[in-house]
């Protein structure tokens, strides 16, 4: 693969991972434990679609096949979708939300603060922008990771709970692949295993101060989420997503 | 209109001559438009009329949100999806101002959201009719956040200071919902196919009747308006404002291309107004009694919402006792 094509696989991997978890905030709409955090999942959300329009318009122009970043947002098939496995699995209740949300945070920051200081100055400008919204993300996830292990009992052990839902998924943040490597290489994004160390110290700082057990490091599960293989919760999640512009494709909204 | 029949629990105006001194001066400061403020004394019936009209308003603004989330995950491109969440991400913020200008009055928040929970408080009859296609969500910020704002405009200059300096807010993101709105609603027109075209029609002809009900019963009917009028909470009747916005909204359905569900919709040159056919008034009082199309469903999502997740907010007071302890250990 060359670095342009190796460079669209990680915009669409960005992209699709902002869309995918915007839209699980999205399912959220009206359904929020309190009226602040109503706003505040919106106002995530509102902050990942954007990024991911961002991510999507800059992939639609490299590949240049005349799709645009709707086009790539909402007539791909979950084979296509490169978007990490960790943000599309279902919302569960709030501790499995703010615990995904904080896992995909604490990676996606780090990711973004090194592609702020991309040779590629497009992309440095997109991430730039989005450090300072993922700043406020994280520190919002991390304060209810908190809130929720440190909390009551109940709330405890639902963070208990939620934690051998999502860890597996982690696997994806902490390895690097031979193309990412490769785009670290040419000063395009920040080197994965960099990315992985950092990810690795925020999360055993946040669940040591949440009194949360830190389980052992993943292994590899047979999932790969670069090739489009994807747990059974994405079909669903862009069959609602994609419904209209699939039904009208030759429609303008 | 966001509070629709709102109970002054006054059957008739008092006259001046009957007013205890405090009244009578309460009444003045009321005619020469001086701004009632939270720590000034007023009438037991003006504060609890003010409670229910805001609470109502505020319960509005959230249940609000439902019909428009049925759809924020199926909007057809990202440019949508980015608008919906923005509004979506107001109306909450809507709330949460309404609920605080609420509390300035010695109301509790979870008691009256509590009221609302058990069918005791109510909330804009609008809310209660289904989402079935995504014209709906151009024709709610159309026609739904446009009678909102004909009625909102007016409560700038409402007599309790906190109210009238929530409306100032809230106008302004209002317009520019309704805008985008008629936008997409334009662009279906403009540039859509055929059933595009159709879904457009579709939803102003439901959501047309449910749009002029928004500004409650009319004049006649409104028992409540007369002293809220007394009180500047009211500064124009429902009627009047409902013929403000039909004269205002008709250009722009004319301008889309679209047709008005009315038979009887005519201008009269003589008025300097449209003449318009009778409102279904029996809906609209069964509606505000719980038997519309989707008032179970909404407020059951509501209800579920905040026992689902009562566990997340004792955690939150839990975990700040500690750290307040910690802190001062």
């Amino acid at each position: 693969m060359n670095t342009r094509s190796e460079l669209i696989q990680y915009l669409l991997r960005l992209g699709d991972s902002a869309l995918v978890q915007g839209q699980r905030l999205c399912q959220w709409c009206g359904r929020a434990p309190a009226l602040e955090e109503e706003l505040a999942l919106m106002n995530v959300g509102l902050d990942l679609v954007g990024q991911a329009r961002n991510w999507l318009d800059y992939a639609a122009e490299l590949l240049d096949d005349g799709r645009d970043a709707d086009h790539l947002a909402f007539r791909r098939d979950e084979r296509a979708y490169r978007n990490l496995l960790l943000v599309e699995q279902p919302n569960g209740d709030f501790a499995v939300t703010m615990l995904k949300q904080f896992l995909y945070d604490a990676w996606h920051l780090e990711v973004l603060k090194g592609l702020a200081q991309s040779s590629d100055e497009r992309i440095a400008g997109i991430a730039a922008k989005a450090v300072k919204e993922v700043t406020y993300h994280l520190r919002r996830s991390s304060e209810w990771v908190e809130r929720l292990g440190d909390g009551t009992e109940h709330s405890h052990q639902r963070m208990l709970e939620a934690i051998p839902l999502l860890w597996r998924f982690t696997v994806e943040l902490i390895s690097g692949d031979d193309s990412e490597n490769h785009l670290h290489g040419a000063g395009i994004i920040a080197d994965p295993a960099q990315v992985a160390s950092a990810w690795q110290a925020t999360v055993t700082r946040i669940f040591a101060s949440a009194t949360l057990p830190l389980p052992p490091a993943p292994s590899h599960f047979y999932l790969d989420a670069r090739r489009g293989l994807h747990s059974e919760h994405l079909g669903i999640l862009l069959a609602e997503m994609q419904a209209l512009p699939r039904a009208y494709p030759d429609a303008t909204w | 209109m966001y509070a629709q029949l709102v109970e002054t629990g006054v059957k008739s105006i008092k006259p001046r001559s009957e007013m205890s001194e405090q009244e009578r001066a309460f009444q003045e400061k009321i005619d020469s438009e001086i701004k009632i403020e939270a720590k000034n004394w007023m009438p037991d019936a003006y504060r609890q009329t003010l409670i229910r009209q805001i609470s109502q308003h505020a319960h509005s603004e959230i249940v609000g949100m439902l019909p428009e989330g049925n759809w924020v995950t199926r909007a057809p491109t990202l440019k949508r999806k980015l608008q919906l969440m923005a509004k979506i991400q107001d109306e909450a913020g809507h709330g949460l101002y309404l609920y605080s200008a609420m509390e300035t009055l010695g109301a509790d928040r979870d008691e009256e959201i509590a009221k609302l929970h058990s069918g005791r408080a109510k909330y804009s009859s609008i809310f209660n009719y289904p989402t079935l296609n995504w014209a709906d969500m151009g024709a709610v910020g159309w026609l739904v956040d446009g009678a909102a704002i004909v009625n909102q405009v007016v409560l700038q200059r409402t007599s309790y200071g906190p109210y009238s300096r929530a409306m100032v807010r809230i106008c302004k993101e209002e317009s520019f919902h309704q805008r985008q709105g008629y936008e997409i609603l334009l662009t279906m027109m403009r540039e859509g196919n055929q059933a595009q075209k159709d879904m457009v029609q579709d939803a102003i002809n439901r959501l047309w009747w449910p749009a002029l009900m928004m500004f409650g019963p009319s004049d006649e009917h409104s028992p409540n308006s007369a002293q809220s009028m007394a009180w500047k909470i009211k500064r124009q009747s429902n009627d009047e404002l409902r013929q403000r916005f039909i004269d205002q909204t008709i250009p722009q359905l004319e301008l889309l291309g679209c047709t008005c569900p009315d038979p009887d919709l005519t201008w009269n040159a003589e008025r300097g107004h449209y003449d318009f056919g009778e409102i279904q008034w029996d809906e609209f009082y069964e509606v505000l009694k719980g038997n519309g199309p989707c008032n179970q469903e909404r407020v059951a999502t509501r209800r579920k919402a905040i026992e689902d997740g009562a566990w997340v907010r004792e955690a939150a007071v839990a975990h700040a006792r500690k750290k307040t302890n910690k802190n001062a250990a």
